[in-house]
């Protein structure tokens, strides 16, 4: 083995033990880097949706890790992924969120254009480069398409390496919950709504992700937020139909049992969710119209079945977490080791009552915005616990809750709703995922021997 | 009363006062029983329900946020978030006797601060006022952020 890849492998299982992860995980810019360069890169992570990018031409820039990507409307209608920078100099070639590039890419710098699935077009004063190897460099080839890229149902996810799992074989059952966002539109589509909410948070993107199955904070960190709102419903009475936004955040307020109850799964590879039973999603009231359009296109039956499924939060390994019952994606974005920006998007369930999509976006921003009293519970906790890691005294997180020694012999299980052990699920798939393009290069290595 | 031009604009200049002043339950009672708080997240939106706004908050939404403000467990408070509103003076656009309709527009500068952070946000206030009982109250504050599709940090208290 290369030494490289036997010092990635040391430092990072000096970083895990069972139970416990080390601090170095959130603060050290090394192993942010680090996760820059494998884990990003062999892991299949999220782009965007296709309804962003709807005619040929369109695009939509976002990132990878720290990278610069865009996905864009090829001329024959499928979705293509490039790495946002020109082949010539580095400039980013699109620099606004969303587009129309027309039928090419034309770099601003010096007028490069390349079709939309990257390769180059035309490049001005061509006889400057005859004989001098153009086509064979790096420059030649165009804007460069990421490795992999897969549209699921119109969302885009991509990998930038070659090592690893297979989308189907990455994602196996918890694609589950993709699909029954899905299937929650009586046409089977969803279409992005807007723009995303951008909320700034200085902590590392791992504490936002393990807080999606943190189901012992919520009656606690925001007693302030939604123990006032349920208050103040008891004040009014606490009786008749509660306004929507009530009905929203009192869940919140739901004791222990609620949550030990509710559940969580585990998947292979980093996924989970909240919700295997019921939901802080699941009492919500009926809206006139819907599940009468739903039986329609379904039956009643598989309808039925649809609207029981009340997952609450599906972590997507590794920065990805949605609410079907909610429509909403929240991706978390790393910039450095103590900061990560927070995306939340909605969707609209094409062909459903609008009355649907009010109370998505009623939730969006009372509980995902930079101005939401919900969110800022969290990221108080979040920067006081980036903040706290910088003492001495105790170098671990705890992460023992409801530990099994036999769950990682089973990584698809159901367990009680407080167990950490979606968050012992994610750090074992961050183990694989940092090693797994040294390793792979490692067995190529020895089988050409 | 029929207000004149100088009662908008005295009530913008006493409503933003209440709030740096932390007048909190009387900045409420200024809100019409059906007036809005209204953040838009995106440029020149105009759509309210079917899209994400930063906020869009009823009285009962805005009693809560001012009840958590001094609320015991409530931790993002501990210590508490100042502001101040730096006002240009208001114009006034509608005054509307027969429909009850006054409409002011406000460029602002807004600081908040909370520790050792900082934040500046700049805008426009858009208030549409009517006379309820004598008084005028506010159907609804309009508040469009010059970047309210920046990735912002927290924004605990009104703009």
């Amino acid at each position: 083995m290369n030494p490289q890849a036997i010092e990635l492998k040391d430092k990072v299982r000096s970083l895990l033990r069972e139970g416990e992860v080390h601090r170095d995980l959130y603060r050290s810019p090394d192993v942010f880097a680090l996760e820059m360069e494998h884990l990003f890169r062999n892991a299949w992570v999220y782009v965007g949706h296709e309804s962003q990018i709807p005619n040929k031409g369109d695009y939509s820039a976002t990132e990878i890790g720290t990278q610069p990507i865009l996905m864009v409307r090829h001329t024959d209608n499928s979705v293509r992924v490039l790495f946002n920078r020109c082949p010539h100099k580095g400039t980013q070639v699109v620099i606004d969120r969303q587009g129309n590039a027309g039928k090419f890419f034309r770099c601003p710098y010096h007028a490069w254009s390349f079709k939309t699935d990257g390769s180059l077009l035309a490049v001005p004063l061509k006889k400057g480069y005859e004989n001098t190897g153009l086509p064979e460099s790096c420059a030649g080839k165009g804007m460069t398409p990421l490795a992999h890229s897969k549209n699921y149902r119109g969302f885009i996810f991509a990998k930038m390496n070659d090592a690893g799992p297979d989308f189907e074989s990455f994602f196996g059952d918890s694609l589950s919950s993709l699909d029954n966002m899905i299937d929650r539109s009586p046409e089977g589509r969803l279409e992005v709504v807007g723009s995303p909410l951008r909320y700034m948070h200085h902590c590392n993107w791992k504490m936002l992700v393990e807080n999606q199955t943190d189901t012992c904070h919520p009656m606690v960190a925001h007693e302030s937020s939604a123990g006032t709102v349920k208050e103040i419903w008891e004040q009014e009475g606490g009786d008749g139909p509660k306004p929507m936004a009530v009905e929203c955040i009192l869940p919140f307020m739901s004791p222990y049992e609620f949550f030990e109850n509710m559940g969580i799964r585990t998947w292979e590879n980093g996924h989970g969710h909240t919700g295997v039973h019921h939901s802080i999603h699941s009492d919500y009231s009926a809206i006139e119209g819907y599940f009468d359009k739903m039986v329609e296109a379904y039956g009643e039956e598989r309808a039925k079945a649809i609207l029981d499924e009340n997952r609450h939060n599906t972590v997507y390994f590794p920065n990805m977490m949605i609410k079907g019952p909610i429509q909403s994606l929240r991706l978390f974005k790393p910039i450095a080791a103590d900061k990560t920006l927070v995306e939340s998007w909605i969707f609209r369930l094409v062909g459903a009552p609008d009355k649907l999509l009010e109370r998505t976006a009623m939730y969006n921003r009372l509980i995902n915005a930079p101005t939401s009293i919900v969110g800022h519970d969290d990221l108080e906790m979040y920067e006081r616990a980036q903040a706290g890691l910088a003492s001495d005294g105790n170098q671990w997180i705890n992460m023992q809750r409801l530990y099994d020694p036999a769950e990682s012999e089973t990584p698809n299980a159901t367990y009680n709703g407080t167990t950490e052990a979606q968050m012992r699920n994610q750090f074992r798939a961050w183990k694989k995922f940092m090693t797994l393009d040294t390793e792979e290069e490692v067995s190529k290595e020895g089988s050409a021997a | 009363m029929t207000p004149t031009a100088q009662d908008l604009i005295d009530f913008v200049i006493a409503e933003a006062r209440m709030i740096d002043e932390r007048r909190f339950p009387e900045w409420l009672d200024l809100f019409a029983e059906d007036g809005i708080y209204w953040m838009p997240l995106e440029p020149d939106q105009e759509e309210e329900h079917l899209t994400t706004s930063l906020m869009y908050e009823d009285r009962l939404l805005l009693r809560t946020r001012v009840q958590r403000l001094e609320g015991q467990r409530t931790f993002s408070q501990k210590p508490k978030s100042r502001c101040q509103h730096l006002l240009q003076m208001p114009a006034v656009d509608e005054i509307n006797h027969d429909e009850n309709l006054y409409r002011t527009y406000t460029p602002f500068h807004y600081v908040e601060t909370r520790f050792d952070e900082q934040t500046l946000l700049a805008g426009w206030a858009r208030h549409k006022l009517a006379v309820v009982e004598g008084k005028l109250q506010i159907r609804c504050k309009r508040v469009d952020l010059v970047n309210c599709d920046a990735p912002h940090r927290n924004i605990q208290l009104f703009v």
